[in-house]
């Protein structure tokens, strides 16, 4: 069955798509109230932000755009030391969406939200004209259990790590497009795992960012902008699977630049990479984690190439690939 | 057999004379960078980039004839991804969609048939721009637009061919003393197809892969030539790249295509360089026309000097700081292929 403009009308309709598909899958006692905001208790420190998705195709290799709008947000929370607690779910519908892609949808949320430990507790449906396509925002809080991770603190001396295989998104997005037959799935995954980790080991976690739009080279000049250091990295190093790295060739793509949605970057001190590395091993999503590079003096992001050779990495100008989150 | 070690080692430590290589295809002037080639060789090696971007020598008029077809009623442009940014005399496709134009993304030749067989109302118009590489595509849309007795799609084609412009930079720029030859182009033309320019010019034409190792050791065949002054074609890419290249490609493109003088934008006409549908297919022709199209070059832009290996980009006065990819004055930026545009995200500026 495919939706219209009646289920967007605030009517019978729109109530069906709620009950019926939305509190069917989301379920929590603060949700099923149904009024008109949810009422939480939180500890005195929250995270708290938005974001949209507007990923095309829907459906992809390794994920839907349901899975990717929770953990878009999980993972945001996650890299400012935040457990993730909430989430609300607004939904845009263009009319001709087949329910049964909706409902689809909702299930994936509803899944990926149990595993990251998240409650989904308020949404908002919409319906406008178009071609069945289907556009999410999600807003969410969560619970600082680690102050001070900035940008901006990252010094000379310290460890970069990263949490696996560089462009998997990227890529599964890219084929599906494409309609390239390949192995590649996206790595969409929530990340709170690899933080408590990373809290049980006590790590001093400078800064911590999701490799997504814009690629690790574009948070790599971050860093150097704002914490006004150097970054050296070793190609040698640069976690990118085999499968990637010949799909890279191919295209002429670079996995520096491309789009990840379950991988972290991870500013640690020294002392602390080793066990750093080790927790992010032994969680779920990290287990491909590598030391990456180091913060060093100067002002800008070098990669020592496997030759030998030095090769600056700039910022990604122009658009990467767009809509892929 | 010499090791990858002494190769970087005897290049790192190259006194003799300066020498000027020109690497012809963009994927080349990524790879040096991305293998950090620069840093290990001597300064006296110089490496340049030639006209081996399609997007960066096609005509702004033909943009605008593309743009006027994406505007029209119940038409549709078909192209491959780098088309879209480069400006015309008025706008780029992307400006044109913007407005309402129809330009769709082409990802594979058989997209093109598929699309057309669904939508039997449009006139679907694509885009024909390239080298060797990517003409034989053309040539497969055309035979299949044939067999599956298609009537709407229409090519209009600026498609060029790599080795009358190496003719032309021989014949006119002194400065280039040895060329990398383009891997990908090589593997459908064979490289055959350099030996009458070796011949005739007493340069070195080297072909290469996309491997830092192919790049270091195509620059250290070349030293070895010029400095025992004995020239020839050296294939280092023989496990695509064969003597004859890929007849099968050339057959289906010499059915199709016949060879006419054409116009490179920064450069001028180049005789033979360009390749239009044969006359009995003449009614497949979006109209592409092959007149003068020579346009100013905006003020200051040298993109002329960098497409024929005069200037590195960081010597355009423009580069980096009127001219960049988000506000592209020349179309070298434009363009993933374009030197400009790779140097600077590349961090060019600081190289």
């Amino acid at each position: 069955m495919k939706i219209n403009m009646s289920y967007g009308s605030g009517g019978a309709l729109t109530s069906k798509l709620i009950h019926e598909v939305f509190i069917k899958y989301f379920n929590n006692p603060i949700l099923n109230r149904m009024e008109d905001a949810a009422v939480l208790k939180v500890s005195e420190k929250i995270a708290f932000t938005t974001d949209s998705f507007v990923v095309t195709p829907m459906f992809f290799p390794g994920g839907d755009i349901g899975k990717l709008a929770v953990c878009g947000t999980v993972n945001d929370l996650t890299m400012m030391g935040a457990i993730p607690k909430y989430l609300t779910a607004g939904f845009i519908i263009e009319e001709g969406t087949e329910l049964s892609e909706i409902e689809e949808v909702a299930r994936s949320m509803a899944n990926t939200a149990k595993e990251a430990g998240v409650k989904i507790v308020a949404g908002d449906t919409k319906v406008i004209e178009g071609n069945g396509g289907i556009y999410i925002n999600t807003s969410g809080i969560g619970e600082i259990v680690k102050t001070g991770i900035s940008v901006a603190h990252c010094r000379q001396g310290d460890v970069i790590l990263v949490s696996g295989n560089l462009g998997e998104h990227h890529a599964a997005i890219m084929s599906k497009r494409m309609e390239i037959d390949n192995q590649i799935v996206s790595d969409c995954a929530p990340l709170t795992g690899i933080l408590k980790e990373l809290m049980k080991e006590k790590v001093p976690i400078r800064f911590m960012r999701d490799i997504t739009r814009g690629g690790l080279a574009t948070i790599l000049n971050e860093i150097t902008d704002s914490s006004l250091c150097g970054v050296v990295i070793e190609e040698g190093n640069l976690p990118v699977s085999a499968e990637i790295r010949g799909f890279c060739d191919i295209l002429g793509l670079d996995p520096l630049y491309m789009a990840n949605e379950g991988k972290l970057l991870a500013v640690v001190p020294k002392a602390k990479a080793k066990r750093a590395l080790a927790a992010m091993q032994r969680s779920k999503y990290g287990k491909n984690a590598v030391i990456l590079g180091e913060i060093t003096e100067g002002n800008s992001v070098t990669m020592n190439t496997r030759l030998g050779g030095r090769r600056k990495i700039d910022l990604l100008y122009g658009e990467g690939l767009p809509r892929i989150c | 057999m010499i090791t990858l070690e002494q190769v970087i080692k005897e290049l790192g430590s190259y006194d003799g004379r300066p020498i000027k290589i020109m690497e012809v295809c963009g994927t080349h002037t990524s790879s040096i960078f991305k293998h950090g080639i620069r840093s290990l060789i001597s300064p006296k090696l110089e490496l340049i980039s030639g006209p081996g971007c399609p997007v960066c020598v096609t005509s702004a008029l033909y943009i605008d004839k593309l743009v006027e077809y994406s505007l029209m009623e119940k038409h549709c442009v078909l192209t491959f991804a780098d088309m879209l940014k480069v400006k015309g005399t008025t706008m780029s496709l992307t400006e044109a969609k913007a407005v309402g134009g129809k330009v769709r993304m082409l990802y594979s030749p058989l997209s093109a048939i598929k699309l057309a067989k669904e939508e039997p109302d449009t006139q679907f118009i694509i885009a024909a721009v390239g080298f060797e590489t990517t003409t034989p595509i053309y040539a497969l849309i055309m035979e299949e637009v044939i067999k599956s007795n298609i009537n709407n799609i229409r090519l209009l084609t600026s498609m060029k061919t790599i080795l009358p412009a190496l003719t032309y930079i021989c014949d006119n720029e002194k400065g280039i003393d040895a060329f990398l030859c383009p891997g990908h182009v090589s593997v459908i033309t064979g490289s055959r197809i350099y030996e009458e320019l070796v011949m005739k010019y007493q340069k070195p034409f080297v072909i290469a892969g996309f491997e830092g190792e192919h790049i270091l050791g195509a620059v250290y065949e070349i030293v070895q030539q010029i400095t025992e002054g004995s020239f020839h074609t050296k294939n280092l890419y023989p496990s695509v790249v064969s003597v004859e290249g890929n007849k099968k490609a050339q057959e289906l493109v010499e059915e199709y295509f016949e060879e006419v003088d054409d116009d490179w934008r920064e450069i001028g006409r180049i005789p033979s360089s360009g390749l239009r549908l044969r006359e009995k297919y003449h009614s497949y022709d979006a109209g592409s026309s092959f007149a003068a199209s020579q346009t100013d070059s905006p003020k200051g832009c040298r993109c002329r000097d960098v497409v024929l290996g005069r200037i590195h980009p960081v010597d355009c006065p423009l580069f980096h700081k009127v001219c960049t990819p988000m506000n592209a004055i020349g179309p070298c930026m434009v363009s993933t292929e374009g030197a400009c545009g790779i140097w600077y995200k590349n961090g060019g500026k600081n190289q």
